[in-house]
């Protein structure tokens, strides 16, 4: 599959938390020709399974690899004249939506922009001031009464961008974060299923990760896997931010290093990018990760955990920019991993007997 | 030109790219539109295009009617070592629509993105706008040296969006002004007029009114007409904060009186009043005070020109996208038109 093909269909593919169907119908159309199960759970997670190739004679150890498939978004909180107020769903950034072109998901999808006031209408004081969450608003270009008829309170709005391909084979889009993830996980399922594997790869396209990592827990707990790995976006060095805690773009994932990831499950992942001579960054997060793999390690009994971070520019704004081949070594760095582990092995620590 | 012509043609207009100084793009869009419906056209030496369709009567009045063909913009000023750009505004940008957009970057329009350093990491700074200063265009140039062969200092930049509907509503960038171009077009396009029509296509409005000026000198018309995208405010507020919308979409073209850049004349301002209450055209005035346009030019051209200045009302004009009602463009067509129909020497004479 190529990759700007696949993050182009992911990225544009409409998935709010909490109303991840279109991008979940999306995902299990690509998954499907790579599973041996797939369904659907409670929540909403997609959950595809590939089994393990070394026969069915002996129960295999399983391996959840999670990436979360919602997007932050804006949601309708009242109407004013046929103008929609909105609030938002999830970590939207307030600072980039004047301007924006949106879909309403209302009765029917309708097309709007994110309005504002002229500035010539507005104080000096308010002209220095991001229009925040009490004042923005949506206009559909209908008359007040029809607007009433087509949208509820309520309504999920998306933000409307097509990919954008930049220069040096790196993209931009609405939703890299966490289609970048999906796009690297569709791209191992399908490398794996050319490959040796001892154990049973569970693929879990998560939702509502953005709103509290909800699908990461539950999912964790339906799976029951001897270990997991989560994929997310990392913040990528640029042009106004090159503090600690951004990486470079175009040299590889980040690896998550702190209590929220086994040390052994890191150590594998180091081997396999070495011996695959894939570049990494270390990424510390000396507490909570805030991905999918800080809920993932506390369900049922304890899940040891990894996470595979791929850089991301612009982090939650509609133009989220990545290189095509960061997401290609982690998908290349995740099935190299899968495909090294034994049937017997269990992650240790260093002082257990 | 039908409404869905009229449409067409002005979300055409509205995709090509125009930024002061370098519109050559909208003239070629223009140029073939025009050709079988004027009597002569020229480009003068700023890039105005310039045509002039004969009027039928015996002593026809030389009428000048303007709209600009450019729009706000950036230009690239310097390049980070990343291979970021720096950029500066080409006329009247608003800062706080910059972040999260798409751009088109220079003749061969190379993609690029505005972002902001990430909200994550942004606590206490998030309420407060970016700078231009501190924003920079990403192509995804590796390095200095790449960002300054594909856009070395000087290349324009603009809006990436592209025409569409909203509602019932056009939707596309750059309304100010090809709005007025489209009312020029068609009025050109349409039926011999009893006056000299002078339709001048003007350069560098956004930068001060340049390719008026010159118009004005080279025609030296006994009136002007300026067509115009203007502010529409008709927006979610409290009431009490703010006198007048502007303007508002949906009630017929904006009749300017006053605005930061003329005075109207007063018998050209009644003459449009009664034309269009003869008529049954809708209008309103526009809230005065506000704006300049190439009228600001014209009226002082050689020895005075009276002016008026009619607008479209456009939400969100000098924003990454617009919205105008149809309907607004085609009153302004009309009543522009029945005004130049109607219009007679006696009318400009000056009262007293």
């Amino acid at each position: 599959m190529k990759t700007i093909k696949l993050l182009r269909q992911l990225s544009e593919a409409v998935g709010p938390s909490g109303r991840e169907c279109p991008i979940r119908q999306s995902i299990q159309a690509l998954w499907e020709p790579f599973s041996d199960e797939i369904r659907t759970d409670a929540m909403g997670n997609l959950i595809a399974l590939q089994r393990g190739t070394t026969g069915d004679s002996q129960p295999r150890p399983a391996l959840m690899v999670a990436a979360h498939m919602d997007e932050i978004a804006l949601i309708v909180t009242g109407m004013e004249r046929g103008f929609l107020r909105v609030g938002r769903i999830g970590g939207a950034d307030p600072r980039v939506l004047l301007g924006q072109e949106v879909t309403v998901h209302g009765k029917e999808p309708l097309p709007g922009i994110i309005g504002t006031r002229p500035p010539h209408a507005l104080s000096a004081d308010e002209r220095k001031k991001v229009v925040l969450w009490d004042k923005l608003f949506v206009d559909v270009g209908l008359p007040a009464e029809k607007v009433a008829t087509l949208v509820q309170v309520g309504a999920p709005i998306s933000i409307r961008r097509p990919l954008i391909e930049l220069r040096n084979q790196r993209v931009a889009g609405k939703a890299m974060d966490n289609r970048a993830s999906v796009a690297a996980v569709t791209l191992a399922l399908e490398a794996l299923r050319h490959r040796e594997h001892a154990w049973d790869f569970y693929a879990v396209a998560t939702v509502q990760e953005e709103v509290g990592l909800k699908g990461a827990i539950t999912s964790a707990y339906g799976v029951a896997p001897q270990i997991a790995i989560a994929l997310d976006v990392t913040f990528a060095k640029q042009a106004n931010d090159q503090a600690p805690g951004t990486f470079d773009l175009d040299k590889g994932p980040a690896l998550g290093i702190g209590p929220n990831f086994h040390p052994q499950l890191l150590q594998r992942l180091r081997d396999a990018a070495k011996a695959e001579e894939i570049p990494y960054h270390l990424e510390p997060a000396p507490g909570r990760s805030g991905t999918d793999a800080w809920g993932i390690q506390v369900a049922r009994e304890g899940i040891p955990t990894g996470l595979l971070s791929i850089p991301v520019r612009y982090m939650h704004q509609p133009v989220e920019t990545l290189a095509l081949r960061d997401v290609e070594r982690a998908a290349r760095l995740l099935t190299a991993f899968v495909a090294g582990l034994e049937p017997d092995y269990r992650p240790r620590w260093e002082d257990e007997l | 030109m039908n409404r869905a012509t009229l449409i067409h043609t002005l979300q055409t207009l509205s995709d090509a790219p125009g930024t002061s100084g370098d519109e050559i793009e909208v003239r070629r869009v223009l140029s073939p539109l025009l050709e079988e419906h004027v009597d002569e056209m020229h480009v003068d030496s700023l890039g105005n295009l310039i045509t002039l369709k004969r009027g039928t009567a015996e002593h026809p009045l030389r009428v000048l009617v303007a709209a600009h063909i450019d729009e706000v913009g950036l230009m690239v000023v310097a390049h980070g070592d990343d291979g970021s750009l720096k950029v500066e505004s080409i006329g009247g940008i608003d800062p706080r629509l910059l972040p999260g957009l798409e751009v088109y970057v220079g003749k061969e329009q190379l993609p690029g993105v505005i972002g902001l350093k990430a909200i994550h990491r942004s606590h206490d700074t998030f309420k407060d706008v970016t700078p231009l200063k501190d924003l920079t265009v990403d192509i995804g140039a590796k390095d200095k040296d790449e960002a300054v062969k594909l856009a070395p200092a000087g290349t324009r930049v603009t809006f990436a969006t592209r025409a569409h509907l909203v509602g019932d509503l056009i939707a596309g960038k750059a309304f100010d002004d090809r709005a007025g171009c489209t009312a020029l077009l068609a009025l050109l396009q349409g039926e011999r007029l009893p006056h000299d029509l002078y339709g001048v296509f003007t350069v560098q409005e956004e930068v001060g009114l340049r390719g008026a000026h010159v118009a004005g000198y080279a025609i030296d018309p006994d009136v002007a007409f300026v067509l115009e995208g203007t502010i529409a405010d008709d927006l979610p507020k409290k009431e009490k904060e703010d006198v007048s919308p502007t303007s508002e979409i949906g009630k017929g073209p904006a009749i300017t009186v006053m605005d930061r850049s003329y005075i109207t004349a007063p018998r050209l301002l009644r003459h449009f009043v009664e034309t269009a209450t003869d008529l049954g055209i809708p209008y309103q005035f526009k809230q005065p005070g506000i704006g300049g346009t190439d009228a600001g030019a014209t009226h002082s051209a050689r020895g005075g020109v009276p002016s008026i200045t009619i607008a479209v009302p456009c939400r969100y004009i000098h924003s990454p996208i617009s919205l105008l009602n149809p309907e607004d463009l085609e009153h302004t067509v009309n009543l522009v038109r029945a005004a130049l129909a109607r219009l007679t020497p006696e009318i400009l004479q000056p009262e007293g």
